[in-house]
């Protein structure tokens, strides 16, 4: 479903460095991937450039068939929109929306009817035990409670890929522990893939495969 | 119900409300602040609109309705013209009727002012001035009668005169009793006014033989334009023929550019308000970026959002304008009830006018207010829709969203282009280019802003204690988001630095000019105003012989109409030596000193030269005395009393040219050790006791001179007050934005141990050092634009040149003042900031 080949990515500025040298990723239907490593190593930056959010120096990437680097903005953002779910660190859910707003807010961009919308934001919210929260607001919430409504936000539209970048970064163990297994839930029980991105161990080997990124590119890790 | 369903009723409204309804409903202060400023200055706006457009409209109204039927008037001096043009007029062939008449301002005894009275036929009126016939027939042959006078109803009531009374009116020195008559109906003229039958008039007004307008209604058929050229050859010097919209359009000309620079200044009040909205818009949209990179992430497009932006400025825009148009009809409505419709500059002074509101107006207004503030907000808009959502996932610095602001290219060419448009003349009158080279530089100076704040901040010392020195490296690492605040503070204290300029300068230049032309001890007047006033030679002998004058110089003031298409210019007849003009007249340049065999020479002043384009060393056919006199232009002065402009005379010249031996001033010189108040008193014993005259010291005159020029300007200090205020809520508003996108760090330091009161230190000092810099630049931008308003926008407007003159102490504690207010606010923000607990500022998503 996602195929990366030799992908490579540079940034300069103050201190110019090479992030993603020649690249190489497959992802298949219903698989759930790991990608661990260390600060600064380019984890997010992967995870931008499969999304969309910025392009490769070289390389191609082809998401459920189309070559993603020949994309203009629109296109890239209408693939978002449609077959993409986000899971952040920092949860970034709107504020001034409640928490069925936000997880409906997919549902929305993507024209889905009202009725429609409203019975699938009813099953997600249940499946992650806060249908009691819908009307309330992200700042009543405690951190695990943010990232499981961010997780349903991510998941609600059926996306075919979730990217999770170090989702469980702001949490306590346990609290992340939870997180984890819903997110691998989820992303299962959608029948959707998912890469999820982290620095830690025990998160990664929640997921069905385990690469490590490093200086010299993906290998194959332990989970 | 469920909880899910009821919010997500509206899902397709979930992004608007995100976006727009919650931020403003968030910020409800902010959004007041903006609502307000936008309110204000639509309301300003039409107020000052309103009120001017209703006189214009009931002066040409009132234009109109004297003229009637008339096709063409037949307009001449002051003096008038013989009254045996008007049977040669009445027997031409094209001509249907003639109405005579005498029409003057007559200055009244009882009271200060004058009243327009007109002499006129009230047979042949019925034929060209219908309206004017009065209704009852007994009362058009009272109007026979020699003393009777008919007054209009606002006439009436500003005299609280009924049918019966007794008007007294002046007429050389003398009183002259006219009897009331009765009262014309309200809606028959609505300005104030006196009617008198023709031969009655020329005779109580002295004006026998004389006439100064004719009305005429051609036939059926007559081309008006053609007739008009025939009749050109016919009419004596100095006498034309005009339509009767010429009157209304004179005034409105006159008052084009007063009228314009007012709605200018209420405008003033709107930029200041869109820039309120642009300066907490790009801070609430710096604090939001990483919820636009988030749903950029979702997948909303970069129009998509943008329109939503801009969508949240035109909210405030449409409440804004809507609550300002409102505001400004009540405001106009009341200016004209209670002051009425004169805005202080004495254009429309004694008009009575009721408000007359045109919807497009309104709707124009409505729509500046919805645009300017859509334009504050178009900026920060595109820029957040452009800003690439992966830098502020990662919630980076907020330097690097203002990182397109580094490059001062843009800046610099708005300031160029602005300049340069100074060069540009007045179109129509109207001094556009330079109205657009004020803003041009403004624009400039806000776009130079952040390159200015970034190479000033990191020259800053680093001090020793760590409030002071957390408060210098945060300007040093965010001098773009600072800039805003600056741009803030340059905005509102740069109008206010120009308006004093300019308006200090005015009155430096006004005091110098009465120096000049009031060098004498004592001023007699005939009259302060009005027409029928005079001094007869007998009356000007007994003057110069008085005990203790040491010498007098009388002046003659009539009017002269030089071409149909300008209203009447003054012509002031005085002794004046033509080798030294200067003595007496302020003049701009060395004189000329025509030969004794070339034209006599006459002194223009600065309005007369540049709305007839004449310059010095030109010729000019004076009509004098139904004569066309050419005369040598040698030399330009500087007056500020008359706004058609002036010509000076020599009086010997002029008598030998009209006969005309009458004055209506004189200047008196008192020998050494004469008390001017015992002076003033032997004057008025020596004239007979029906004179009525008046007699001012010059020190009366200035300071009288000095008040109405501070009364005309009360209404551009009420404006600018108004934009003022609105800049130091904007100042306010950005820095209390700053503080709230601050509060984490607020919480951090905080947690290391800082008080509140170091925080509040750290605070004021940053707000001060911010302020100081805003004030300096202001005071620059200021100085550029008090310049252009001297030298570009007062010149095409009104044709007046002045000297600069800076008032130093007032900007000085102006200065100050907004220093000390800038870190006040600055502090106080950061205290509203820092009223949530500190743990939760901390750990906040947001």
């Amino acid at each position: 479903m996602l195929i990366i080949r030799e992908i490579c990515k540079s940034f300069g500025g103050a201190r110019p460095r090479e992030l993603l040298r020649r690249l190489s990723l497959e992802v298949g239907r219903g698989e759930y991937v790991a990608i661990r490593g260390e600060s600064g190593v380019g984890k997010s930056t992967l995870l931008n450039i499969v999304a969309g959010l910025d392009q490769p120096d070289s390389g191609s990437i082809v998401f459920d068939g189309a070559e993603v680097t020949n994309l203009d903005d629109n296109a890239r953002t209408l693939m978002r929109r449609r077959k993409i779910g986000f899971v952040f660190q920092a949860f970034h859910l709107l504020p001034h929306l409640t928490v069925a707003q936000n997880v409906a807010l997919p549902l929305g961009l993507n024209g889905i009817a009202a009725v429609e919308t409203m019975q699938r934001v009813e099953a997600i919210l249940e499946a992650i035990n806060l249908a009691n929260a819908a009307g309330v607001y992200p700042r009543e919430l405690s951190g695990g409670e943010m990232q499981r409504v961010a997780i349903a936000r991510a998941l609600v539209h059926r996306p075919l890929l979730l990217l999770a970048d170090e989702p469980t970064g702001n949490l306590d163990p346990d609290t992340a522990m939870q997180v984890l297994s819903l997110l691998r839930e989820q992303v299962k029980s959608a029948g959707g893939s998912g890469i999820l991105v982290t620095h830690s161990d025990r998160a990664a080997a929640t997921a069905d495969r385990v690469l490590a990124l490093t200086a010299n590119g993906l290998e194959a890790a332990t989970p | 119900m469920s909880a899910i369903a009821r919010p997500l009723l509206a899902q397709r409204f979930i992004l608007f409300q995100a976006l727009v309804v919650g931020p403003l409903r968030e910020n409800p202060g902010r959004t007041a602040l903006a609502v307000l400023a936008i309110a204000l200055g639509v309301a300003l706006g039409i107020a000052v609109h309103l009120v001017n457009a209703s006189a214009l409209n009931e002066f040409e109204v009132a234009a109109r309705h004297l003229a009637g039927e008339a096709d063409l008037v037949i307009r001449g001096p002051r003096d008038g013209f013989d009254q045996a043009l008007y049977p040669k007029l009445a027997r031409m062939p094209q001509v249907e009727a003639a109405n005579p008449a005498v029409d003057l301002e007559v200055p009244l005894v009882d009271r200060p002012g004058s009243l327009r009275i007109i002499g006129f036929d009230p047979l042949q009126a019925a034929r060209v001035q219908p309206s004017l016939v009065p209704e009852e027939y007994s009362m058009l042959s009272d109007l026979l009668d020699a003393d009777a006078v008919l007054l209009s109803a606002a006439a009436a009531e500003w005299l609280d005169l009924t049918a019966g009374t007794e008007l007294r009116v002046r007429v050389g020195t003398r009183p002259v009793r006219l009897k009331v008559i009765g009262v014309m109906a309200a809606g028959v003229y609505r300005q104030r006014l006196g009617l008198m039958d023709i031969a009655s008039a020329q005779w109580r007004l002295a004006q026998l033989g004389r006439l100064n307008r004719i009305a005429l209604r051609l036939k059926p058929g007559t081309d008006v334009q053609v007739f008009r050229q025939e009749l050109a050859a016919l009419l004596p010097a100095g006498v034309h023929a005009v339509t009767p919209d010429s009157e209304g359009e004179h005034r409105a000309a006159l008052t084009r550019a007063y009228r314009l620079n007012l709605d200018m200044l209420a405008l003033i009040a709107l930029f200041t308000g869109a820039f309120l909205v642009f300066s907490s818009q790009v801070l609430a949209l710096l604090r939001r970026r990483s919820q636009f990179a988030l749903l950029r992430a979702m997948g909303v497009t970069r129009v998509g959002l943008a329109g939503y932006l801009v969508t949240e400025g035109a909210a405030v825009g449409v409440i804004g304008a809507a609550l300002g148009v409102l505001a400004g009809y009540a405001l106009a409505h009341a200016a004209l009830l209670l002051v009425g419709a004169d805005l202080g500059a004495g254009y429309f002074r004694s008009i009575v006018a009721d408000l007359a509101v045109k919807p497009e107006v309104l709707c124009a207004f409505f729509a500046l207010g919805v645009l300017f503030a859509v334009l504050g907000t178009l900026g920060p808009a595109w820029e957040a829709a452009h800003r690439a959502p992966t830098r502020a996932l990662r919630a980076g610095d907020e330097e690097e969203s203002l990182e397109h602001t580094r490059s001062p290219a843009t800046g610099v060419g708005a300031i160029a282009a602005g300049l340069l448009l100074t060069l540009a003349p007045a179109v129509n009158g109207l001094p556009i280019a330079g109205y657009a080279a004020i803003a041009l530089v403004l624009l400039g100076t806000v776009l130079l802003m952040p390159s200015f704040a970034a190479a000033l901040f990191s020259r800053l010392p680093v001090p020793a204690s760590a409030p002071s020195a957390v408060a210098i490296a945060q300007l040093k690492a965010t001098p773009r988001r600072s800039a805003i605040s600056i741009a803030a503070i340059v905005i509102s204290f740069s109008f206010m630095v120009s308006m004093l300029i300019m308006v200090s300068s005015f009155r430096v230049s006004l005091e110098a000019w009465l120096g000049r032309m009031l060098p004498a001890d004592l001023y007699l007047r005939a009259a302060r105003s009005g027409e029928t006033a005079f001094l007869t030679p007998e009356e000007q002998r007994r003057i110069e012989s008085i005990p203790g004058v040491e010498r007098v110089q009388f002046l003659r003031a009539q009017t002269v109409l030089l071409t149909p298409e300008r209203p009447p210019v003054n012509l002031h007849a005085r002794p004046i030596e033509a080798a030294a003009p200067d003595k007496i007249l302020p003049l701009i340049a060395p004189p000329l000193v025509p030969p004794a065999n070339a034209p006599p020479p006459v002194w223009i002043s600065e309005v007369a030269s540049d709305l007839h384009g004449l310059r010095q060393g030109d010729t000019l056919r004076l009509p004098l005395g139904g004569k066309s006199v050419l005369c040598t232009v040698a030399g330009i002065w500087r007056d500020y009393a008359r706004q058609n402009g002036a010509i000076v005379i020599d009086r010997g010249i002029y008598i030998r040219a009209t006969g005309d031996r009458l004055a209506n001033d004189a200047a008196i010189w008192l020998r050494d050790g004469i008390d001017i108040d015992e002076a003033q008193e032997t004057l008025r014993d020596a004239l007979p006791p029906e004179a009525i005259v008046e007699i001012t010291a010059t020190r009366e005159v200035r300071a009288a001179s000095l008040r109405i020029f501070d009364r005309t300007f009360a209404i551009t200090y009420a404006l600018e007050i108004a934009a003022i205020v609105i800049g130091l809520f904007g100042v306010g508003a950005s820095f209390g934005a700053q503080a709230l996108a601050r509060r984490r760090e607020y919480g951090v330091l905080r947690h290391l141990g800082m008080t509140r009161q170091q925080i509040g230190a750290m605070l004021s000092q940053e707000g001060a050092v911010v302020a100081a810099l805003g004030v300096a630049a202001g005071l620059a931008v200021g100085w550029v634009v008090g310049l252009i308003l001297i030298h570009v926008i007062n010149r095409q407007s009104f044709h007046w040149s002045m000297d600069l003159h800076m008032p130093w102490a007032p900007l000085a504690v102006l200065a100050a003042l907004i220093v000390a207010a800038a870190a006040l606010t600055a502090v106080w923000s950061g205290r509203a900031a820092m009223k949530q607990d500190v743990v939760r500022a901390v750990r906040e998503d947001w």
